[in-house]
């Protein structure tokens, strides 16, 4: 803790740190090649799928390109994270 | 044994052309035979970072096509012994190369003798990037501690693997200290975890780099210039030597940063 800071207005995160957040953040999309259209392409067809066996909520679901630590802890790996809250089940035909 | 290290950034105006310089002229200072070559067509720019752009005759683009033999178009460095620069053409465009000719040419400097051939890419990742990295061993990927040079170092990065130059080191230029210590740029850190490739150096910003380009005399050989001490590591480090990496802790402290200190914790 810096004695100094109590007097500083307010801590917003300094422009370095903000920085390297931003990166983070667009390299992750820049390393899938995945265009802001295919992700909207993907995410109608999951819907599509889901649609068949549940009855999801279509305004809180949250699908993004996101990352992960690998397993072989050699940094981080791109995630499809995709949050689908499911209101009822559809009754599906077995056979 | 005979070496082609290409140095690349995407991003233009980082600093590739002055490492190159740097890097030749330090390498010649220790008493490699080196080659430099502008692989930047059109866009000519070593030659007078170099000191040496009353001196061409022949060009890279006139090798390739067969209008002058290879010793021919090498230019003889002014200062240092074993030094020689390949100038790029400037009245023609990238498309007057192709890769297997830039590999062909670096075959044929690996043949000279040379120790160490040095390319400078030009920005970009078209036809320009793609004939530079052609004939090159492996790569030196500058970038500055600025969102837009980091991001496109991650893509070159990315471009350089799928063309099977794999583990390419990294140079970080123009390291505002100050900055830094303010919390006001990444760090090398912050550059090297995002970028995830082995540090090769840090180039701190420095006034001696703009002085140095003024006078067409790379600032490596300058024993004042704290940019030139570091290119100097860098130099031993490619020869592989194993050299810390510069601690920038000497600046000078002002007086409110030794209170400050007093207060910490």
């Amino acid at each position: 803790m810096d004695f100094f800071s109590f007097f500083k207005k307010k801590s917003a995160p300094p422009s370095g740190s903000v920085a390297k957040d931003r990166l983070k953040l667009v390299l992750v999309h820049d390393r899938v090649n995945c265009s802001s259209q295919v992700l909207e392409m993907l995410k109608t067809d999951i819907i599509k799928v889901i649609s068949n066996y549940m009855e999801i909520d279509d305004e809180e679901l949250d699908i993004q390109i996101t990352q992960t630590e690998s397993d072989d802890k050699n940094g981080t790996v791109p995630v499809l994270y995709a949050n689908i809250p499911i209101k009822s089940m559809r009754k599906v035909n077995q056979d | 044994m005979s070496e082609v290290i290409v140095i690349t950034s995407g991003k233009g105006g980082v600093g590739k052309t002055t490492t190159s310089a740097n890097l030749g002229c330090g390498l010649a200072i220790q008493g490699k035979k080196v080659a430099l070559v502008d692989a930047d067509i059109g866009l000519r720019n070593l030659d007078v970072v170099m000191g040496l752009e009353n001196r061409i005759v022949y060009d890279l683009v006139d090798v390739v096509e067969g209008n002058c033999r290879l010793k021919q178009a090498l230019i003889k460095d002014k200062r240092y012994e074993g030094l020689f620069l390949l100038p790029a053409a400037q009245t023609r465009d990238k498309d007057a190369v192709s890769p297997e000719q830039m590999q062909k040419l670096c075959e044929n400097l690996k043949e000279e003798g040379f120790d160490y051939i040095l390319i400078d890419c030009p920005a970009g990742i078209e036809q320009g990037f793609k004939n530079a990295i052609a004939g090159a061993d492996r790569a030196v990927v500058v970038t500055t501690p600025e969102v837009s040079a980091v991001r496109d170092a991650d893509r070159i990065i990315g471009l350089l693997e799928a063309n099977g130059l794999n583990n390419p080191t990294l140079i970080v230029n123009r390291l505002r200290i100050d900055l830094v210590k303010r919390g006001e740029m990444m760090n090398i850190e912050d550059v090297t975890e995002i970028l995830a490739v082995d540090i090769l150096g840090v180039v701190p910003d420095d006034e001696t780099i703009v002085i140095a380009t003024n006078k067409g005399e790379p600032a490596v050989s300058n024993e004042e210039s704290r940019a030139g001490q570091a290119y100097r590591n860098i130099v031993r480090r490619i020869m592989g030597e194993d050299v810390p990496l510069m601690t920038f802790e000497e600046e000078p402290e002002t007086f409110m940063d030794k209170l400050k200190k007093l207060f910490r914790r």
